[in-house]
C-alpha cells in the first residue's frame, strides 16, 4: 500500500532546511504556525520568524518589503487567505515589483474538508496565474513539496506554492526527478492522457490502474502551473490525441484551462476536465466531497470514457 | 539645507514642477502632490541619507509614498536632488516613460516600492524597517500616506504590527488635507478622534502643521529620538496648497490644469 504523508510536513522540513543553507531566508506567519507545522523553524531561528496576527494582506506587504532588502520571505498561512484574503497585495505589493517573495498556502481546494465552503480555496490557482511575474507551483506529495520549497529559494521572483492539508500518497522519493517548469510523466501510454496537479496526481494513477486492461493511459505530473511545460504537454497530445486535465480546483482558471490554452493554441486534441465545476465547496469528509464534487479516480475514468 | 528661506524656495520649484508634469500628461493629481510638498522637500533637502549616484546604497534612509498618485511631488524632488534632469519628468505618463502615473520601484531608480493601490505602502516600510533591525542598520524608513487613505483597513493591520515589532526606525508621516477623491474625509469618514486613534495603537505621535518647515523638522528630529516605538507626524496641511483656486477643493483631487489654469497656477508660485 502507498505510505500517505502531509504536504505539510515537507513544507515544514524544507524550511528549516534552505534556512540552515541562507541566512537570508525569513517566515512570516499569520497566525497558523501550528497547522503549517513551523514549530521547527521558530525554534531554529526564532530571530527570521515574524509573526503578524489574523492579517494577510499586511503579511504580503511586509513580505515585499523585506524582500527589497536582499531577505527571501515565505509567507505562511491557507491558500484560502493567501492569495485569497490579499489579492491586492499580492498583485501590486509583490507581483508588479517582481519581488523575491514566496506566497505559500496550505489547506487548498476542497480537501479542506469539515471547516466547509468558505475556507475551501478553489480559485487559488486562477488568480495568481494571471499575475505576470508568478511562478505557480502544486506539488503532488511531501517530497515534491520539500522540493519545491527548494526551488523558490532558488528562483528570483514571485512564487505562489500551493499544498494540502490531509495526508497524500507519496508517489514520488528523494531522488525523483523535480525541475521547476518541467512535468514530470509518471506512467506511459498511448491511448489517453490525464494531466494531473497535486493531489488528483494519485487519483489519476488509480484510474489508469482501473483501466489497465483495456487502455493504454499516460499519467503526467504537472507540477508547475507555470510556466507551464508547453514541450511535454504538446507531446502528449501528439502521442495519445486525447487529453483529460484532474486538478481539486475550479475548472476555469485551473490546471485544465492552462493546458487548454497550450494545446488549442499548438495542438487541438479533444479534451475533458476533471475539477470543481463552478460551484463552491461545502462541509464534509475529503473522500466524501471527491465523490460529491467528481474529483475520484471513478470520475477520471468516466471522463475518460467519454473521449475515448 | 537648514536654511527655511531655501526650503522655501525649494518647495515652490518643486510645486512648479508637479504642476507642469501634470499639464503636460494631461492627467495627474495637483491636489494632494500640493499638500505634501513641504514635507517631501524637508525629506530630500534635510532629513534623509541618501547617494544620487547609488540609489541602491544599502545604508541609505528610505521614503515610500504609498500615496503614490501624488508622485509628481516625489519626481520633482528627485530631480532637484539630482536623480535625473527635471526635463526628463515632462514625460510624466507617457508610453516607456519611467514616470510612471503612480511612482514604480521598477520603472525608476530610487523608487523604493510599487504604489496605486492604497493602504499598501506601511505594510512595505514595515518590511523594510524589520530588514534594517535585522541586519543592524542605522537607516530610518520613512512612509507617507494620505488621510484618506486610512479608510483601507490594511493601514491599521499595519499600525499594529509596527507597534509590536517596535519598530523606533520608522516614521509615517500623514498628509491630513482633509480631503479624498469624492469630499471631506470628515463626510466620507470620519477619522476623529485621528491622535487619540495612533495613540492607542501604541505609537509616538506628533501633530504639526505641514506647511511649517521648522515645525517639520522638529517632528523629524523627535521621531528619530523616540525608543521602542514607530512615530506618526499627523502633518495638518492643505489640499492644492499654494495655488488659491486649488485649494481645499476635491475637483483639484485628480484633474489636469487647463493652459490658461496652468499659467494662473504658476504666477502665484513665483
Amino acid at each position: 500500500m502507498t505510505q500517505l504523508e502531509h504536504t505539510r510536513k515537507g513544507f515544514s522540513e524544507a524550511l528549516v532546511e534552505i534556512g540552515q543553507e541562507n541566512e537570508n531566508v525569513v517566515v512570516l506567519d499569520a497566525d497558523v504556525w501550528p497547522s503549517n507545522k513551523l514549530k521547527l523553524f521558530i525554534d531554529k531561528f526564532p530571530e527570521r520568524y515574524f509573526q503578524v496576527g489574523i492579517a494577510e494582506q499586511d503579511m504580503i506587504g511586509i513580505a515585499a518589503g523585506l524582500s527589497f532588502c536582499g531577505k527571501i520571505p515565505f509567507t505562511s498561512s491557507f491558500s484560502v487567505f493567501t492569495p485569497g484574503n490579499c489579492f491586492g497585495q499580492t498583485r501590486l505589493s509583490v507581483g508588479f515589483t517582481n519581488a523575491n517573495v514566496k506566497i505559500c498556502g496550505s489547506h487548498s481546494g476542497i480537501d479542506f474538508g469539515k471547516d466547509g465552503g468558505s475556507a475551501q480555496s478553489i480559485a487559488d490557482i486562477a488568480i495568481s496565474r494571471a499575475l505576470p511575474n508568478f511562478t505557480v507551483i502544486v506539488p503532488c506529495d511531501y517530497f515534491e513539496t520539500k522540493k519545491a520549497v527548494h526551488w523558490s529559494a532558488r528562483i528570483k521572483g514571485p512564487v505562489y506554492l500551493r499544498f494540502g492539508r490531509s495526508k497524500w500518497p507519496v508517489l514520488t522519493n528523494f531522488e525523483s526527478r523535480f525541475e521547476i517548469g518541467k512535468a514530470n510523466v509518471l506512467r506511459p501510454g498511448c491511448d489517453v492522457t490525464v494531466v494531473g496537479c497535486g493531489s488528483m496526481v494519485a487519483n489519476a494513477l488509480k484510474a489508469a490502474k482501473i483501466l489497465k486492461n483495456e487502455l493504454d493511459v499516460q499519467v503526467i505530473n504537472c507540477h508547475t502551473i507555470k510556466p507551464i511545460d508547453k514541450t511535454t504537454l504538446i507531446n502528449a497530445a501528439k502521442d495519445t490525441g486525447r487529453v483529460v486535465t484532474a486538478e481539486d480546483h475550479s475548472v476555469i482558471g485551473g490546471l485544465g484551462s492552462a493546458v487548454s490554452e497550450v494545446l488549442a493554441e499548438h495542438y487541438p486534441v479533444p479534451m475533458r476536465f476533471v475539477g470543481v465545476k463552478d460551484r463552491f465547496g461545502q462541509s464534509g469528509a475529503p473522500d466524501e466531497l471527491y465523490k460529491e464534487y467528481g474529483l475520484t479516480p471513478k470520475h477520471i475514468v468516466k471522463a475518460i470514457r467519454k473521449l475515448v | 539645507m537648514k536654511d527655511y528661506k531655501k526650503l522655501e524656495k525649494m518647495s515652490k520649484q518643486i510645486r512648479i514642477d508637479a504642476l507642469k508634469m501634470i499639464s503636460a500628461a494631461n492627467s495627474g493629481h495637483p491636489g494632494g502632490s500640493l499638500s505634501a510638498a513641504d514635507i517631501i522637500t524637508v525629506l530630500y533637502f534635510y532629513e534623509m541619507n541618501y547617494k544620487v549616484d547609488d540609489p541602491d546604497w544599502p545604508d541609505r534612509d528610505r521614503f515610500i509614498l504609498s500615496k503614490a498618485h501624488c508622485c509628481p511631488a516625489l519626481y520633482a524632488a528627485m530631480a532637484h536632488a539630482g536623480y535625473f534632469d527635471i526635463k526628463d519628468t515632462l514625460k510624466f505618463r507617457e508610453l516607456g516613460s519611467p514616470f510612471q502615473g503612480h511612482s514604480s520601484k521598477v520603472h525608476l531608480k530610487g523608487i523604493e516600492t510599487s504604489g496605486g493601490l492604497l493602504g499598501q505602502g506601511l505594510s512595505v516600510a514595515i518590511g523594510i524597517a524589520l530588514a534594517g533591525k535585522l541586519d543592524k542598520k542605522k537607516y530610518q524608513v520613512y512612509c507617507m500616506l494620505g488621510d484618506g487613505e486610512l479608510d483601507e483597513g490594511q493601514v491599521w493591520e499595519a499600525v499594529m504590527s509596527a507597534s509590536k515589532f517596535r519598530l523606533n526606525n520608522l516614521t509615517a508621516i500623514i498628509d491630513s488635507n482633509k480631503i479624498q477623491l469624492s469630499g471631506k474625509v470628515k463626510d466620507i469618514k470620519p477619522l476623529n478622534p485621528l491622535v487619540d486613534k495612533w495613540k492607542s495603537f501604541g505609537w509616538n505621535v506628533i501633530e504639526i502643521n505641514g506647511h511649517n518647515f521648522k515645525k517639520i523638522i522638529w517632528a523629524f528630529k523627535k521621531a528619530k529620538k523616540t525608543k521602542h516605538k514607530p512615530t506618526v507626524i499627523i502633518a495638518n496641511t492643505v489640499k492644492g496648497k499654494g495655488v488659491k483656486f486649488m485649494e481645499n477643493k476635491w475637483e483639484w483631487h485628480g484633474k489636469p490644469p487647463d493652459q490658461d489654469q496652468l499659467k494662473k497656477a504658476l504666477s502665484e508660485l513665483k
